[in-house]
Parts: structure tokens; sequence; C-alpha cells
């Protein structure tokens, strides 16, 4: 963790010690508040990295009693038993995973479909007002996203979307079953919907990062439009799988609008139509009246493997679009 | 440059009018002497927390220096708070167990406040009369091994109401609840098979069915989808306008849930509460109780610390149970019997500061 003070940065308050900033005439000479500055963002830098430390430190010492009873086997254990003291996180870890991997098999087609369009062919009149509307889509809190799904779309999925999808493909596992508009199927589609603004701005951001001479070189080859976009995906993808696994990371967290309409049970089971639950949903759910001991222990260690999925996921899809954006300031430079 | 400078010029202004905000601030909260004001913190259950909140404003009408904090945030984590002495008092739909008491910091007494019941609400179109359910019938539709409304086992209670055949949705809170609690308890009295698979609790592991968070959760499911059953307060199907069963009680009666039924409960089981007041009243033995009723508490501390706040604790909880109680109605809360408001009576009366009781009557 390298303090962010560069020296392009310093040099207006140093170069003229007669600055106003009342911070640096307090401290007198320049150099002193120089060192001074470095060393209180440097503390800055390190408490973040201190504060996950001590973020996975308080929740494994808050977990130890179910670390002692069930040991490892807790993360592929299938019963969730309040009562009697049973606890396993395999129900919720498996209704995160289907729930998120949903959510993405929509959004990115749609994602990606929209960027396509904003950075290859809309003119500028619309491609401001379409990307705004994408970002305004982030803006909505997820619990409105929650209500609308269990007022509008359940009801909606449940009498006219389902039941085609069951009379055509019933014969596969993943959709037989009693279904009543909510469940995995539900929660995916309203995931799809809140990672789309962000897979789309992160994959419109790493299109544009493609040198505009690719395309055009194309192009004056004879390519075809579809032939030149494909060009820029293909010197794009490793930024657009980044902007995927943001996404997931999104997805992956995403607690109140999915916990309205995903049934929460936690089972699991082949149906995509059947109530499930995800660890984020579930910490919510019953974090406030966990009134035993061993109970409270078993959510903050649901809580701490959400927290190694996200960091995971997180820090995957940050080295893969720092990888591609890196390259776009030497190409613009040249 | 001369952006940077005006941005660091920006800065400066600013941690200067924060720091003299903070001086001001800490200058102006600090205690003026004689005209004191009393904060009594709280934190617990959300079902009672509209009556509370009627009370504390009441209350403060009469007493203007005494202000009342209460955060509804769930039975589990009031106990927790109290247990740890983070709050002047907690809220429970549930009484503490035995081994929480132990482990509390200091002694706590559970005071009844008011009562309130879980409804057991449906969604049957074409139904129009009110249903009838034996326990067994309840214990079985949330067990799962009643899955049809046609079933024999309703259609026998219900003699002439034309039931459906279709499958039976069960509709329970996702989120940990007192609520749950005391409909979980019910279903282990009544039923040695849920006693022996599930359990009572405020979240246990459920059978069959999906979960809604909150009561509010339930019953938006319950009302928008056709066939579905869920249990909420009373006070939820009366605002929403739902159906309610009547449940048969442990006289054999069955009974429709109203405030009267539910006083009915605990005035039938008022002999038998111990002497600490801890006492589960669902499947009570009263010919008119209505069975899945229960008790909410307010848990304070035997011994106080402070004099001052002791003192108003006190005599808030003594208005509480008998001018209180009159408030309890217009509200949907059922009020206390009167063999409890003396039994509390007692109990409050022997809250202490340094050993001597706080209450002079």
């Amino acid at each position: 963790m390298e303090p962010v003070t560069t020296d392009s940065e310093r040099s207006p308050i140093s170069a003229r010690p007669s600055s106003p900033a009342l911070l640096a005439s307090l401290l007198g000479s320049g150099r002193l508040a120089d060192r001074l500055f470095k060393l209180t963002t440097f503390v800055f830098a390190l408490a973040i990295a201190g504060l996950v430390v001590l973020i996975i430190v308080q929740m494994a010492r808050d977990s130890t009693l179910t670390f002692e009873k069930f040991g490892l086997s807790f993360i592929w254990r299938e019963v969730w038993d309040p009562v009697h003291g049973e606890f396993g996180a395999l129900p919720f870890i498996y209704g995160t995973a289907v729930s998120s991997i949903l959510g993405l098999l929509i959004a990115v087609p749609v994602s990606v479909g929209v960027a396509i369009f904003l950075v290859e062919h809309a003119p500028r009149a619309l491609s401001t007002p379409i990307s705004f509307l994408v970002q305004l889509l982030a803006a909505i809190p997820s619990v409105v996203y929650g209500l609308w799904g269990i007022f509008v779309l359940a009801p909606l999925l449940r009498d006219s979307v389902y039941p085609r999808i069951q009379s055509a493909f019933g014969f596969l596992p993943l959709f037989q079953g009693n279904q009543n508009g909510l469940g995995l199927m539900t929660a995916g589609i309203i995931l799809s919907i809140m990672i789309v603004p962000i897979v789309t701005a992160v994959t419109t951001d790493v299109m544009r990062a493609v040198p505009r001479a690719q395309p055009e070189a194309s192009l004056a080859l004879g390519a075809t439009k579809w032939e030149a976009t494909r060009i820029v995906l293909q010197n794009a993808r490793s930024g657009i799988t980044g902007a995927v696994i943001l996404g997931l990371g999104r997805a992956v967290g995403e607690t109140m609008a999915v916990t309205m309409v995903i049934g929460n049970r936690p089972q699991i089971s082949a149906s995509l139509f059947d109530p499930s639950f995800t660890i984020a949903s579930a910490i919510a759910n019953e974090f406030t009246e966990a009134t035993s001991e061993i109970y409270r222990h078993a959510l903050v260690e649901l809580g701490l493997i959400l927290f190694i999925i996200t960091f995971v996921i997180n820090a995957m899809a940050r080295l893969l679009v720092w990888g591609v954006t890196r390259g776009q300031g030497k190409v613009a430079h040249a | 440059m001369i952006n940077q400078n005006r941005a660091a010029r920006t800065i400066a202004a600013f941690i200067v009018a924060v720091l003299s905000a903070l001086v001001l601030s800490a200058c102006t909260s600090s205690p003026t002497g004689s005209n004191a004001e009393v904060r009594l913190t709280g934190a617990g259950a959300t079902f009672p927390n509209p009556i509370y909140q009627k009370w504390f404003s009441e209350y403060n009408k009469a007493h203007a220096n005494l202000k009342f904090d209460y955060q509804s945030i769930g039975s589990g984590a009031g106990i927790r708070q109290v247990s740890e002495g983070t709050v002047d008092f907690g809220g429970s739909d549930a009484p503490m167990k035995d081994e929480d008491l132990k482990a509390a910091k200091s002694e706590i007494l559970h005071i009844p406040t008011v009562l309130g019941a879980d409804v057991i609400t449906y969604n049957l179109p074409g139904v129009s009369t009110e249903l009838k359910l034996t326990p067994e019938t309840v214990a079985g539709i949330f067990l799962g091994s009643i899955k049809k409304w046609n079933d024999p086992q309703i259609a026998s209670s219900n003699p002439g109401v034309n039931l459906p055949g279709s499958d039976i949705t069960v509709i329970r809170r996702s989120d940990g609840s007192g609520t749950t609690f005391v409909f979980t308890d019910y279903l282990s009295k009544v039923s040695p098979e849920w006693k022996e698979k599930v359990g009572a609790g405020t979240s246990v592991n459920w059978p069959t069915g999906e979960g809604a968070k909150g009561n509010e959760g339930v019953m938006a499911r319950v009302k928008q989808s056709p066939n579905t059953i869920g249990y909420v307060e009373l006070i939820y199907a009366e605002q929403n306008k739902l159906p309610y069963a009547s449940v048969r009680n442990a006289a054999g009666e069955f009974v429709r849930p109203a405030l009267e039924s539910i006083t009915a409960a605990a005035a039938s089981v008022a002999g038998q509460i111990p002497a600490d007041l801890r006492v589960s009243i669902t499947n009570a033995p009263g010919a008119s109780a209505y069975p899945i009723s229960s008790f909410t508490y307010l848990l304070v501390y035997k011994e106080q610390h402070d004099q001052a706040k002791g003192k108003a604790l006190v005599d808030f909880l003594w208005w509480a149970i008998h001018d209180g109680e009159q408030m309890a109605r217009d509200l949907l809360y059922a009020p206390l019997p009167q063999e409890v408001v003396k039994k509390a009576e007692q109990k409050i009366d022997s809250i202490t500061h340094q050993g001597k009781p706080l209450r002079v009557s």
C-alpha cells in the first residue's frame, strides 16, 4: 500500500509556501508539511487495509463455536436447524451461486449488446441519454426492486411466463414442480436487472479503451461493421470478463431484493422454480433474533464465507479490468 | 494550480468549520444542572413497538424531562442488549431462558405489558365462510403432511364448506421473530410430532413452505397468492381485511382470535403463573381462550444503579400497566387481565436502588 502522494500532486503547496492552505502555514516549513502530509495519507491508506484485517479477525473470532463443532464440514452440511443447534452452509452457498449465475446469464448478453450499440453505433445524441438511463437503474434502491418483484414481477411470472416454460420444457428437472412465482428463477431475473448497469458501464469503458485505429483499419481493409466490432470485442475480452465478474460480485452480495423474491427456504433442489435462500439474505433475516450463541456464530461464519467469496471475485475482476485499461494510457500518448 | 489552491482552501475552511462545530456542540450539550433531563434507552421486540411509542409520547406530555428511546430491533437483540447492560430496559415477546438469565450481568425482571396473538390467515378463492381448524390440522398443514385444501381433516371440521382440491402453499416468516416463537411454541404443545421434528424457536427448520420477511411480507404473499396459508399478528390480518381461522382450544371450543379471547387466555392461566411471571400462555385451558396468544414483556433490572433513572422507570411501568392499558384496545392489543396486573404490581414494587424499593406508594 503506497501512499498516494506523487510529485505532481505535492508541488503546488511546497513550491509556494505562501499558499493559503491553512494546515501548511500552521506547520511552518513546506518540507515538514510535506512529510506530515505523506505520513497522514499513509496512515489513512494503512487504516483501510487494517480495517479489512480487523473484520476478518473479528468474524473468525465470532464464529469459533461453529468452527469447533462442525469444522470445515460446515461448508458442505445441508441442515439449518436453529432449534437443535445444527448448522450447515451448503444450501445458502448453492442458492447464492445459482441465483447469481442465472442473473449473469441474463444480464451479460443484454449488457454487452447495449455496450456495442453505445460504442459502435449510437449517435452521440442517443448514446448519452441511453447510458444515463442505464446508470439510473443502478440508483434505484434494492428494496424497491424487491417490492416491484413481489407485487408485479412474481404474479406476472406465475400466471403468464412460468406456465409456458413448464409446458415447453417441463421434461427438464430444471422446470418441474409446483411454481408459485417466487424462487431461484425470479431472484435471478431481479438480479440480472440490478447488475446490468455495472456490467454495461464497465464494458463500455473497456470497449472505448480499444484504440480506434484497429476497427478503422479493418473497415479500411473491407471488413463489415460486425467484423470490426468483433475485433474490438476481442481486444476488450479480458476487460469484459472483468465487468462480468464485477457484476457477479454485486449479485453475490445483494440482500434485500433477493430475500423478497427467493422464497427463503434453505434447500437444494433441482427446480429453478423452488424457493431457495442466499447467504446475504439469511444473515439479514436471522441475525436480529439469533438467540443462542452458536446460532449467532453460525450466521457470522456464513458472513465470513461470503466475505471470502466476494473478496476473491472482486480481486479477480480488478486484475482483469486493470489489465486492459493499463494499456490505454500508452496508446493515448502515442 | 489555481484549482488546487482553491481546493486546499476549501478543505481547510471545511476542517475549521467542522472543528468549531464540534467544540460548540460539546459546550452546549454539557449538563446544565438543576433541570436535568432523564433519558431511558430501550431495545427489543417489534410487535409491541406501536403501543410503546404511544405510551412514551403520552407519558412524556406529563413528564417533559423524561425522554424515551426504544429501538425495535427484535426480541433476540433486546435480550442480548439487556443481558450485556447496554440499555436501561429491554423488550421481548418470549420470556428469557434460564441460561440467558444466569448469563445476564444483573438480575432481570419480566414485566408483562400487553397481550398479542398469532392468527392463521389464508387466501382461498371461492370460500367465504371462516375456516375452523383443529390443532392437529394446523400442525399437519405446517408439517407438510396435509397437502390439499380438501383434505378430510380440514373438511371434517368445516362441514358445508366447498373446499377446493388445490395444493396448500405454506407461507411463514423467513426472519427470526417472536411471532414465530409463539406459533411454534403452540405447535410443540399440541403436536408431539412437531415437538420432536421441529421444536419451538424464533426461527426453526421449517418442513415446508416459503419464507417471507416480516409480518407485512407474509401478509403480502398471502394476499396476492391463491391457496396460501400463513400466520401473522392479529393486527396485520385485521388491517388487511384478510380472513382468519378459528382454532379449537384445549377446552374443545372453536375460538375466533379477538381481544377478549386473548385476554381470556391470560386470565385462564393467571392462577398458575410462576413467581417470575415467565410463562407461555399458548394452548391455555379456558373455554373462551384463543390458544395462540402470548404476553409481551419489558425486561428491567431489579437493582437500578442510577436513582433518577430507576425512579422514572418504575413510575412509568406503574403508569403503563394501569393508565397505559386503557390505550391498548385502540391499537388492537389485548389488555392484561386484572389478576396479572396485580402480579406485575408486585414485581414493580420489588425494583430497588441500593437495596431500597424505588416505588413509594
